[in-house]
């Protein structure tokens, strides 16, 4: 802990960022600027639209390059920038500062961002070729990039919420992309709403943050959060850990994420996979420092991101919806990020590596996904698959290497990083704490490899499930719903970004692991860590992972491969039935805090209309009912009032003569 | 004689006067009502200023009678014009401001 407190003061003496390092505006500006002219442009933009769309995320990936290619150039003490860009809100003893803190950290999300994004937006282009709406596709693509890259090169928790509500907009715009069918509507909305739940937790880390520094500023924070005491810390941790529940679809708010899948596939591959759905383990990982003097807070974090990793996983072995499976999947691996950050400094590291290899092969299944379902008129049901390997030879080999990787078979990306992760959950100090959260990353890694090869046997291979036109649909009784099927490759368009990142997902942990090359690149900020031993020897670990891995392929194999897959889902199990519904999340949303909520509201409107409007509404019924009654006195006749007249002086005279007498 | 007696009479002319503007509808009889008030007032006035030996009453006794001449003037006229509208000098049937 303290070689972790003096990495993390050495990381405090802030560079200036010079050089191509000045570009960093340009990253949120090029992107921004896009969006900005194909909204704008409207309708006559479609022609040239996606073009641009694709030139933004590009330009920005070359002005990212440059900067690594100059931040690498530098000693590694000198790694972490700022980047002044003016004052933004002054008031008085509370001011809040425009500018861009490249470090590390932050280069490596920029660099996943911009590389990852380009390769979707290339890929977009082929996937929406025959949506009429495509350049507004395009023009929300680019928000969210330029959303993402002001989350995360944001120097101030303000200007981080900028772009985490950025990021949030991008994300309900794409999720309902094709709002005109309204469980797409539904699925936007939901997304939205349970992002607003966290988001409340960010605002109120940011005003307590405030409250206490009189600064929001990442650099100022992370030095005074030492000594702002233990109970505010906490109370700042877990709620920024709330906000990063919300974002990355983390237990108990993940209930969105299976939703989220039905925005379009590169929307699902680029936010809800690779990018947005990380913010939360970086907004963990950047405030490190807050968690150090918090552990109570950092403990929360593993448990909650050890409770997803688990939920995600069980969720995903019984989902039939390929995009479903994928976005459980996504959610138990962010649960391992999760894990690891909460692990401490030890963790922080693979974390984010976890997190980079992910963003590669994650977005390869997606994007694979989307190949199988354009080959295959939209169909997501994986029990309609079948025996695909053979007519779509480039998503079968692109899918396999993402597949190897995430499942965590050496020498593959997802080995070195989610191996780490594993021996780290081993080596955390403290009584239960290793033997618990290593055994549920152990497991973890079993129920991976057995879903996902679930995924890869039903869709791939094993029989026939579908209908080619000849009138037999083997291994299927009945009709086959879905019509007649041509499977067929996708165009290089879709199959070029896949390649590229099959090729990551291959090499790309690999390369990065040589020695500890990502976990030293990342030392500035998340300070130097000595490695402690784990409680079990990393060689039997290894082991274990393996036996593991193995026994959940050859379940898979067995089972979906070998096996004839029934085409109607079979009712299995309490558990898959339970799993199948996401194991009551939403059913207990729904009991828990819709329907109060709803009541609580109706409640509230009731008594609006009864009380307030009541009272207000009862003034003036009073009012018009006195009127009522002293027109009558107004009946037009003179001699009445000069009744009234008389009647009333003689009163007068009568007052003042009683008042004399 | 009594000064007081006067003002007695000036009592029962001015009752008599609002009575008839109360009671009565034709609209030159309760202008006679009103004449019949102003002149009570005037009788009043007149005899406060002869109890207090001060002239002031008698002057504003002039006042009123120049005041009631340039009302029934106005107000004749008005009479008029209404009958010639409506055929009747009632004052009940003048309630068109009435909602």
């Amino acid at each position: 802990m303290t070689t972790a407190l003096g990495g993390l003061a050495a990381a405090r003496t802030v560079a200036d960022a010079d050089g191509a390092l000045g570009l960093a505006w340009l990253l949120v500006a090029l992107p921004l600027a896009s969006a900005a002219v194909l909204l704008l442009a409207g309708r006559r933009s479609d022609r040239w639209g996606h073009l641009l769309g694709v030139a933004a995320p590009v330009a920005a990936f070359l002005v990212a390059g440059a900067m690594w290619l100059t931040l690498l150039g530098r000693p590694a003490d000198e790694r972490v920038s700022e980047l002044a860009l003016g004052t933004w809100v002054d008031a008085g003893a509370f001011t809040v500062d425009l500018g861009m803190r490249v470090d590390p950290l932050s280069m490596t999300f920029v660099l996943l961002v911009t590389f990852v994004g380009s390769l979707i937006h290339v890929y977009s282009i082929a996937y929406m070729a025959h949506d009429p709406n495509r350049r507004r596709f395009f023009a929300y693509l680019n928000l969210f990039v330029a959303a993402m890259l002001l989350l995360v090169l944001a120097d101030s928790y303000v200007l981080l919420f900028v772009g985490w509500e950025g990021v949030g907009l991008a994300s309900y715009l794409l999720i309902g992309f094709w709002d005109h069918e309204r469980p797409n509507a539904v699925a936007a909305k939901k997304a939205f709403v349970v992002n607003r739940v966290g988001d409340i937790g960010l605002l109120t880390a940011v005003m307590v943050m405030a409250f206490l520094l009189g600064t929001t500023d990442i650099g100022t924070v992370a030095a005074e959060a030492g000594a702002m005491g233990e109970g505010w810390a906490t109370t700042i941790g877990l709620l920024l850990l709330l906000a990063a529940c919300g974002k990355s679809a983390q237990f108990p708010l993940q209930s969105w994420l299976g939703d989220a899948m039905a925005g379009p596939t590169p929307v699902s591959a680029l936010i809800h996979a690779a990018t947005m759905v990380t913010a939360g383990v970086y907004l963990v990982v950047r405030s490190g420092a807050v968690y150090e003097a918090a552990p109570t807070a950092l403990l929360v974090v593993a448990v909650v991101g050890a409770i997803t990793l688990l939920f995600g996983a069980i969720v995903g072995c019984a989902k039939d919806d390929i995009k479903k499976t994928l976005a459980a999947s996504t959610m138990s691996q962010i649960g391992y990020m999760m894990l690891a950050a909460g692990l401490g400094p030890i963790g922080y590291a693979f974390a984010i590596f976890h997190l980079l290899t992910h963003g590669f092969f994650k977005a390869g299944l997606f994007l694979g996904a989307g190949s199988v379902m354009h080959g295959m008129s939209d169909q997501v049901d994986m029990r309609r698959f079948g025996g695909l390997a053979t007519y779509m030879k480039v998503t079968w080999i692109t899918m396999a290497l993402g597949w190897l990787a995430i499942i965590g078979v050496p020498p593959f990306s997802g080995f070195w990083s989610k191996d780490r992760i594993i021996e780290s959950a081993f080596a955390v100090e403290g009584g239960w704490e290793p033997w618990v959260f290593g055994t549920v990353a152990l497991v973890g890694a079993g129920i991976t490899a057995f879903y996902m090869s679930r995924l890869f046997f039903m869709t791939f291979h094993g029989t026939r499930r579908w209908d080619d036109g000849s009138g037999t649909a083997p291994g299927v009784v009945g009709e086959v719903p879905g019509g007649v099927q041509h499977p067929h490759e996708s165009p290089a368009l879709m199959t070029w970004p896949m390649i590229l990142l099959a090729v990551g997902s291959a090499v790309l942990g690999g390369a990065l692991a040589v020695g500890g090359a990502f976990t030293s690149w990342l030392e500035p900020v998340t300070g130097h860590v000595e490695h402690h031993e784990p409680v079990l020897p990393v060689a039997a670990i290894m082991v274990v992972t393996f036996l593991l891995i193995a026994v959940g392929v050859f379940l898979a194999w067995r089972q979906y491969a070998a096996a004839p897959v029934a085409v109607v889902p079979p009712r299995g199990s309490a558990l898959t039935r339970a799993a199948r519904r996401d194991l009551y999340q939403d059913v207990v949303n729904e009991a828990l805090l819709m329907r109060p909520g709803q009541y609580l509201t109706r409640s509230l409107v009731f008594a609006d209309r009864q009380v307030v409007d009541g009272t207000v509404t009862g003034v003036a019924r009073a009012t018009a009912g006195s009127g009522e009654l002293l027109r009558r006195l107004q009946n037009g006749f003179v001699r009445s009032y000069a009744l009234q007249m008389v009647l009333g002086i003689v009163a007068l005279v009568a007052v003042v003569l009683a008042v004399r007498i | 004689m009594n000064l007081s007696n006067y003002l007695v009479l000036a009592t029962i002319l001015f009752s008599i006067g609002a009575l008839t503007v109360l009671v009565r509808r034709n609209a030159i009889v309760v202008f006679m009502g009103i004449e019949l008030m102003l002149n009570a007032a005037n009788l009043a006035f007149v005899t406060f200023a002869r109890m207090h030996g001060d002239l002031t009453g008698q002057v504003v006794a002039f006042f009123v009678m120049v005041v009631a001449a340039a009302e029934v003037v106005v107000g004749l006229a008005i009479i008029v014009a209404i009958y010639r509208t409506r055929r009747s000098a009632s004052v009940d049937d003048v309630n068109l401001l009435k909602s």
